[in-house]
């Protein structure tokens, strides 16, 4: 059948609040594969589709504990006779030394480089991880076979894309249902 | 922190009349993607460019004869190099406190001035950070022994120092800036993408563009985390110049021993970070005729900050003063003393005019909204910042305990070359920046749009 | 490579052997021990460059052109290059040679007159270091600045290397032919033209010799010069007993003592030891205080002054007067005088003082003085009833004294006169150092044959037709005498390093005899080691000798073997004199007090910047005495006690005296010390002088320093400074009048290692008074609050085994600066030059600082040497990035140079400011010679690292070593830092303070020991031992108040 052709459909919708309502509209509709694209953040418009990710503040939590871990523990074992630890032929070893008459773990001095670590993982994580949830990068995605999309897409154009993988889709019914929402137009996504 | 308190009902608006997406991102974008140049920029390149060969001869005579080439001795073993290196980290917060802080105290006109900011920010850390490579005696060896990293004899570096503690503290600063900025930039990107009218410029922008497509489900991820990293970098530009000044406070020198350092130094940073986003955004508006953007609102609320800024400084100035009296202790007295009235006298008290008095214009209204008063004096304040740093290095140093090891400083030749190389590298920098990338958030100022979109004022 | 004749190297080499020499023979190539002829062609155009061309004016052209280049060379000390040197292994490996281990050699310096016995550190065959001979009867121990800097001339890169006659290298044999033809051509004349001229000489061989000369030649004269010698001295003994006489003081038993301006603590040929004796009499310990006291009446300040409990700066002329009036105060017959105004009480309380300790009572004259004063001192003495108490009479050590200023002046009369056919100028460079009136120079030249031997191609060099490169004490035999007359047999350490000859061969080829040094020396004590022979002569017949204990020397051979072994000979100290006061020897005294002429006081000229009527005394330089260690570089960069200046000498004016010329105080600037130029005018000449105003300098009186103005001392010492000499005239060597001084409006910057002199109220410095310290002995504890080890947050670390410590009696220490040069000298410290110095970043581990205290005029100073205080908090340890310097297990605060990358961090955060940064590449890598001089137990740092004191921690090594080996505990006293060593005054003691018996523990308990700046709370392990000051309170009314740097 043709629709295998197509990639899905895209909508366009001239506000973001015309936008907002057509995503409620098909997310009750029961479409499941479904996007919205636009040029600037839209609040509410994700949750409308039914979508709600909370990964990444986890993610983060994660990683700014274990940035602190890695800081407070690198510095009491090079200043403790510490446990020798072999990575792959690197043999890192303690190496205790009496400076300025201070004591070997001088928790006050450590306090700061403990901090940046984990600063320095928390923003690691929250980065990589949003690129990883993204699935970026991404070199090749369908919806830019659009030229109307490739045009406006980034600047004021408010997309919705319904997908053809999804069950509920049928090019001819989808394509009036998104003309019925109030779509500016509707456009083939070619593969 | 100190941030101006939520703005009353905006006389002036933060964007111009008449503007929609298109308008916004046209103006912004061509001034990227426009064949050529207005001839301002050219010339502001060439200055920079120029003096950026200033600093290739410097590191060159420095590796080539020694540290010795600078006008440092035994006891004043900082000059320029370390002046200089607080002087830019100093600079350098004012893009991630306009990019972190005022996002989450939600004030709207950070907006149009955070990207070009962020940029200084980078720049500004790019630049100090070659002073403590190149301040050291052997820079090819403290390059990477000052890393977390044993030597072959199971060595690490030493992290009861403050240095150690500056190469955690301004590299993760840097690194973490830099995230910042590339996050904030890759919707930016998607739109240079897509409006790139040569094919190189597409392929570059769009592989930095990383695919982003304005998916619903990449922006909610997105801003949840750009939220957080916000809420990251704010302790981060807080903790910077504090380490920063431990490099003082840490030490027993009288002049330098003083538990006020850490705050009167991170709001003296955010002082001389914000006259210096005036020095180079004033001249930048008007080259690019960005008055409607960039619009007198921010430079008053810019001109605020510093003014609060520049009050806790003085007052920082003033308690050292006191504390030196109320110690009784005879070193901190004759610190002050030898300060005000000694050999560098001259140079506290430019100090004290440049920091204390001429930021006092800025009570008035009438001052705050005059470009040309204010650029006048966001250099001064520079200028101001920078003699700050000499006086606390340098007269503390010369004159220390023991009178007989007593000594005189002056920076050489190099040390002037150096230091102008820097701003030399710095401006090459911000230039090519305003030419390649857009100088102003789009996606941001989109959000400004009445109806476009939510403003943040009215999520959650 | 060529081959070489195995078999005859092999044969020279034995020879050697044959001659007894200690340590390896020392040689360069295989060539030189073939003496092949390419190898003699090298040396001959080795150094310097192209000279056999210097004849024709194409090649003088390109010389002149290579030795501007070098000298514009100068920092980066490009010098001599050696060729590729082949070398081969031991085949007889020589005795007790252990590589790695040094050994030590006894010898002695000859030195003006008199000679510094030491020990030589020999590491594989080649001196390194100078240290002190405990075992010396006269001494014990001890060394001065310049025996310490001796080891660099040696290795002098510009050292004289070849003979040149007329400008051109020849060959030794063509001068000891010229030489013994000469002598031959004299013998004939009786010697009527043949004139020796040297230095003062104690020498007891080379004295026999020349006396053999002198007596095969009777018209022959020999003198001997010193540009800073005791004429005056003698000719007072001979004015007081008639007959040249060397007093010898017994400073250990004397209870008060009057320096007449002399700076008997530091200058002459007792120092050593009488600095020794001073300073075990001012050793102070609760409730038995028996110290001396000091009065010092002087024309400058000096060391000897800065240990004074009443100093009384006077101007040279003035201190007659005072003489005449306290000699008559003691009931010296025919003695008068009347004591200036400003010194009128110190002159009665002297006498009183004086009075009360009859008999433990000494008066002593300074050389600057005429000889009546010192016939006065004599005179005193005598009816103070010290004489043979605290003060004995022996022969001079200088072998036939003279007086020889005269000597030098009838010398160029003949010279003028042409009478003078021959001249051999021994070791001496009367060119630079004669008076200005004499005009030696241009008196030379009117000489037929002059000879010139001497390290250096110096000026007397230039200026005769042949000059022969002197082997250095540490390159050949001889023996000297100490002050008390002890000889010393000097062995050499290394071959000879250049084409060298000693006086001794030089005197032989005059008469005929061609014989190496061992063969001279060696046949010297041959005929008097059993006081068979009375043929010593003027080298001074000794009685059979015997060793310490008395016992006879089985053979000659015993006899040497012990003397070389101990560095002295038994038995040869003089024996006193009996001596009875000539008649009319003091009658004298007033007629010749009364030198004081009309102009006295300061005449203030018409223009307010010039005054005139001022007197102007010349000084030996504390640092290259009379010019013979310009070309020194570790003398040169060492800070001179009082002015604290270096590379340069200055003109002493007192704060009145600048006042009313209209100076301002010296400025501090970036680059070193701005002061003023002025014009110093005496009798028509006229002199550039920078102007230093110097605390307790007499007003209107000026001290010039000898030694500076040098226009053939090498790349180091040229045109350095001004030259004294050019006001010095053979009728007033010592003190000029009338001068006047014009202000020029010109700036001249100097090289000053402490441009700050006031203690800023601080109690860096401690001194208490004698009554203070009965008072409460721990009066010093209580200027500063301490934090105790408990007041601290964290447990302190604890030192089981060792832990090192010094300490330092500021009591003792008189600011001679030897510890200073034996530091730079042990630990490969680099000399940076006079530019480096002005930017403020010299490099010395150990410095000594100074303070004055009291008013401008009549100020008291205090020395205090510094170097790191290994805290046991150390404030540098915790800043540094890299942990470039922690603390080892016996509390050493180590510096780990290969890891340093120099943040300059450590130092910033050093209270003490100890730490010396590399911040060019200032050691010397290129140089040959210089390399050799290096401790090879000490790295040699490069650029970009930081540097400090480390309580010479190769030596701790090397005792624990050996102890290990021996299987003990290291003893105390077994490990002596360099600076504790080379101390005359035994001010500086290490040990370790964990053994409660040690020397160091001790002091650490002492109640005047404190911690400086331990109010930081930096747990210094060095401490110093306050000072105590013994004031006559007649003469100042106790202070009130607590002792001196006293804060709470």
């Amino acid at each position: 059948m043709a629709d295998t052709l197509l990639y899905g459909l895209m909508a366009e919708f001239t506000s973001t609040d015309a936008l907002v309502s057509a995503a409620e509209r098909v997310h009750q509709e029961g479409y499941t594969r479904i996007d919205a694209l636009t040029p600037i953040p839209v609040h509410g418009l994700a949750e409308a589709m039914g979508y709600d990710d909370r990964r990444i503040q986890k993610m983060i939590l994660a990683g700014g504990l274990f940035g602190c871990a890695a800081g407070l523990g690198l510095q009491l074992h090079v200043n403790l006779i510490g446990w020798n630890i072999n990575i792959g032929g690197v043999y890192l070893s303690g190496y205790p030394l009496n400076v300025g008459g201070r004591p070997l773990v001088s928790l006050p001095a450590f306090i700061i480089p403990t901090f940046e670590l984990t600063i320095l993982f928390a923003a690691l994580t929250a980065v990589i991880g949003t690129l990883a949830l993204c699935g970026f990068p991404e070199p090749y995605h369908p919806v830019f076979n659009v030229k109307r999309f490739r045009e406006r897409g980034s600047t004021d154009g408010m997309f919705l894309c319904v997908e053809a993988e999804d069950p509920k889709f049928d090019a001819a019914k989808t394509r009036d249902f998104l003309k019925g929402l109030g779509a500016r137009g509707v456009y083939d996504v070619e593969p | 922190m100190s941030s101006p308190n939520p703005s009353p009902p905006p006389t002036i608006p933060v964007l111009g009349p008449g503007h929609n997406y298109a308008s916004i991102t046209d103006k912004i974008s061509d001034i990227v993607l426009q064949f050529r140049a207005p001839i301002r920029w050219f010339l502001g390149f060439v200055v920079g460019f120029t003096l950026l060969q200033g600093l290739l001869l410097a590191i060159y005579m420095l590796l080539f004869k020694g540290v010795g080439v600078w006008g440092i001795n035994i006891p004043v073993g900082w000059g320029f190099d370390i002046i200089n290196f607080v002087w830019w980290i100093g600079i350098g917060h004012a893009g991630t406190l306009i990019s972190a802080i005022l996002l989450l105290f939600r004030q709207q006109w950070r907006t149009s001035i955070n990207r070009a900011a962020e940029a200084m920010t980078l720049f500004a850390v790019a630049c100090a950070l070659l002073f403590p490579i190149f301040h050291t005696g052997r820079p090819w060896l403290a390059a990477y022994w000052l890393l977390p990293y044993p030597n072959t004899m199971g060595v690490w570096p030493q992290f009861r120092s403050p240095l150690i503690w500056d190469v955690f503290a301004v590299s993760t600063y840097g690194t973490v800036s830099a995230l910042f900025w590339f996050t904030g930039l890759i919707p930016d990107l998607a739109t240079m993408r897509d409006r790139a009218r040569t094919r190189v410029g597409q392929v570059i922008y769009g592989a930095l563009a990383l695919g982003w497509r304005g998916s619903a489900r990449h922006w909610q991820i997105y801003e949840t985390a750009y939220l957080i990293l916000a809420g990251l970098s704010t302790p981060l530009v807080l903790s910077v110049h504090t380490v920063v000044s431990f490099d003082f406070a840490v030490s027993l020198l009288p002049g330098w021993h003083a538990t006020i350092f850490p705050p009167y130094f991170v709001a003296g940073a955010i002082y001389s970070g914000f006259a210096m986003v005036l020095t180079l955004l004033i001249p930048m508006r008007s080259i690019y005729g960005l008055q409607d953007m960039i619009t007198l609102r921010h430079l008053e609320n810019m001109a605020k900050i510093m003014l609060v800024t520049g009050l806790i400084v003085f007052y920082g100035y003033m308690m050292e003063a006191f504390f030196a009296w109320y110690s009784a202790n005879e070193f901190e007295k004759y610190m002050i003393y030898n300060r005000t009235t000694g050999p560098y006298w001259y140079m506290y008290w430019t100090l004290i005019f440049c920091n204390g008095f001429v930021p006092q214009l800025l009570w008035f209204k009438r001052i705050r909204l005059n470009v040309g008063i204010l650029f006048l004096i966001s250099i001064i304040v520079n200028i101001g910042m920078w003699l700050e740093r000499y006086v606390i290095i340098v007269t503390s140093l010369h004159r220390d305990f023991l009178p007989s090891s007593w000594g005189m400083y002056q920076g050489s030749r190099y040390d002037w070359s150096f230091y102008l190389g820097t701003m030399g590298l710095f401006l090459t920098l911000f230039y090519l920046f305003i030419r390649v990338l857009p100088m102003i958030a789009m996606f941001e100022m989109r959000m400004l749009l009445p109806g476009g979109g939510n403003t943040p004022k009215d999520s959650h | 490579m060529r081959d070489i004749d195995l078999s005859a190297i092999r044969a020279r080499l034995a020879k050697q052997d044959g001659t007894g020499q200690t340590g390896p023979a020392f040689w360069r190539s295989l060539d030189e021990v073939a003496e092949t002829p390419e190898f003699a062609a090298m040396l001959h155009r080795e150094f310097p460059e192209g000279a056999s061309e210097f004849t024709d004016p194409a090649g003088r052209r390109d010389f002149l052109r290579l030795m501007g280049a070098s000298i514009a060379l100068a920092g980066a000390a490009a010098c001599t290059r050696q060729p590729t040197e082949h070398i081969v292994p031991y085949v007889k490996a020589p005795e007790d040679l252990v590589p790695g281990k040094p050994l030590f050699f006894a010898t002695a310096m000859p030195f003006a007159g008199t000679a510094v016995p030491v020990l030589v550190e020999s590491h594989m065959g080649r001196p390194t270091k100078i240290e002190p001979n405990p075992e010396h009867p006269f001494t014990h121990g001890g060394t001065d600045l310049f025996a310490q800097a001796s080891v660099l001339e040696l290795y002098d890169p510009d050292r004289s290397q070849t003979v040149m006659g007329k400008g051109e290298i020849r060959p030794w044999s063509e001068l000891s032919l010229a030489l013994t033809s000469a002598g031959a051509g004299q013998k004939g004349a009786g010697g009527g033209g043949l004139r020796i001229l040297s230095g003062a000489v104690t020498s007891p061989t080379l004295a026999a010799q020349i006396q053999g000369l002198l007596t095969a030649m009777p018209q022959a004269k020999w003198i001997q010069y010193e540009a800073i010698g005791n004429d005056n001295a003698r000719a007072g003994s001979k004015l007081a007993f008639g007959d040249y006489l060397e007093p010898v003081y017994r400073l250990d038993q004397a209870d008060v003592i009057l320096s007449l301006d002399a700076d008997l603590l530091d200058a002459g040929a007792g120092k050593l030891r009488y600095a020794r004796d001073f300073a075990t009499r001012r050793q102070v310990v609760p409730g038995q205080t028996a110290m001396n006291r000091l009065y010092v009446a002087e024309s400058s300040p000096s060391n000897t002054g800065s240990k004074s409990d009443h100093r009384l700066s006077l101007k040279a002329r003035e201190i007659p007067a005072l003489a005449g009036a306290i000699a008559a105060g003691l009931g010296v017959a025919g003695a008068a005088g009347q004591a200036p105004a400003s010194a009128t009480a110190f002159a009665t309380e002297v006498v009183k003082d004086l009075q009360a300790h009859r008999g433990r009572a000494l008066v002593v004259a300074g050389e600057r003085q005429p000889a009546a004063v010192h016939a006065l001192a004599h005179a005193m003495n005598a009816a103070l009833g010290s004489v043979g108490t605290t003060v004995v009479y022996t022969q001079t050590p200088q072998a036939n004294p003279g007086e020889g200023f005269a000597g030098l002046r009838d010398l160029v009369n003949e010279m003028n006169a042409g009478t003078v056919a021959v001249l051999v100028i021994l070791g001496a460079n009367p060119v630079f150092t004669a008076p200005s009136d004499l005009k030696f120079a241009s008196a030379m030249g009117k000489v037929p044959l002059s000879v010139h031997l001497g390290l250096h191609r110096d000026e007397t060099a230039a200026h005769s037709q042949w000059h022969v490169p002197e082997t250095h004490y540490l390159e050949t035999w001889s023996d000297a005498r100490t002050g008390d007359g002890t000889v010393t047999v000097c062995q050499p350490l290394i071959e000879p390093m250049y084409e060298c000859r000693s006086a001794h061969e030089l005197v032989a080829a005059l008469s005929g005899e061609i014989k190496t040094p061992l063969e001279i020396v060696q046949g010297f004590w041959k005929a008097n080691w059993d006081g068979r022979s009375a043929s010593a002569g003027a080298g001074g017949a000794f009685g059979k000798l015997t060793d310490t204990t008395g016992v006879d020397f089985a053979t000659f051979e015993k006899f040497w073997r012990r003397v070389l072994h101990d560095g002295f000979v038994p038995g040869t100290a003089f024996a006193p004199k009996p001596v009875a006061l000539a008649a009319g020897a003091v009658a004298a005294a007033p007629a010749a007090a009364a030198v004081s002429p009309a102009s006295s006081g300061v005449v203030p000229n018409s223009s307010d910047t010039s005054v005139g009527g001022l007197e102007v005394t010349f000084h030996a330089d504390p640092s290259v005495y009379d010019g013979r260690f310009a070309n020194n570089g570790w003398l040169q960069e060492l800070p001179k006690p009082f002015d604290k200046v270096c590379w340069d000498n200055v003109a002493y004016i007192s704060p009145r005296t600048a006042e009313q010329l209209g100076v301002g105080e010296r400025k501090p600037v970036v680059y070193g010390v701005e002061v003023y130029l002025a014009n110093l005018t005496v009798n028509g000449h006229t002199l550039q002088v920078p102007l230093w105003i110097m605390p307790g300098q007499p007003d209107g009186s000026i001290a010039l320093h000898l030694g500076y103005g040098r226009t053939h001392a090498g790349r180091i010492g040229n045109g350095l400074g001004y030259n004294a000499n050019f006001f010095r005239y053979s009728s007033t060597p010592w003190v000029l009048q009338g001068a006047s001084l014009t202000l020029l409006d010109q700036i001249y910057n100097v090289a000053c290692t402490q441009g700050h002199f006031q203690m800023e109220n601080r109690a860096l410095i401690r001194v208490g008074t004698r009554t203070q310290f009965e008072h409460d002995p721990t009066f010093a504890q209580h200027m500063a609050h301490v934090p105790k080890p408990d007041e601290s947050m964290y447990a302190p670390w604890k030192y089981e085994g060792h832990a090192w410590g010094m300490a330092i009696d500021l009591n003792s220490c008189n600011g001679c600066n030897a510890c200073v040069v034996a530091c730079v000298a042990e630990n490969n410290i680099p000399v940076v030059g006079k530019l480096q110095v002005m930017k403020g970043r010299e490099m010395h581990w150990l410095r000594i600082d100074r303070y004055w205290e009291g008013s401008p005029d009549a100020p008291s100073v205090h020395f205090q040497p510094v170097a790191c205080q290994q805290c046991e908090n150390a404030p540098c340890e915790v800043v540094c990035p890299v942990g470039a310097t922690v603390h080892s297990d016996e509390g050493l605060n180590d510096m780990v140079y290969n890891r340093c990358v120099g943040t300059r961090y450590c130092s910033h955060n050093c209270p003490y400011k100890v730490r010396r940064f590399n911040f060019l590449l200032y050691a010397d890598w290129d140089t040959p010679t210089l390399k050799m001089q290096r401790n090879p137990d000490v790295t040699v740092r490069s650029r970009g690292v930081m540097e400090k004191c480390t309580y010479c921690v190769q030596r701790i090594n090397t005792a624990r070593q050996q102890a290990k080996i021996e299987d003990r505990k290291i003893k105390d006293g077994e490990i002596v830092t360099a600076c504790e060593a080379a101390c005359p005054t035994q001010a500086i003691v290490f040990g370790d303070l964990n053994d409660k018996n040690s020397r160091v523990a001790k002091a650490h308990a002492d109640p005047r020991s404190y911690g400086l700046l331990a109010e930081l709370n930096t747990r210094p392990r060095t401490t110093y031992l306050a000072a105590v000051r013994n004031p006559n309170t007649a003469l100042t009314p106790e202070p009130a108040g607590p002792a001196t740097g006293g804060h709470h």
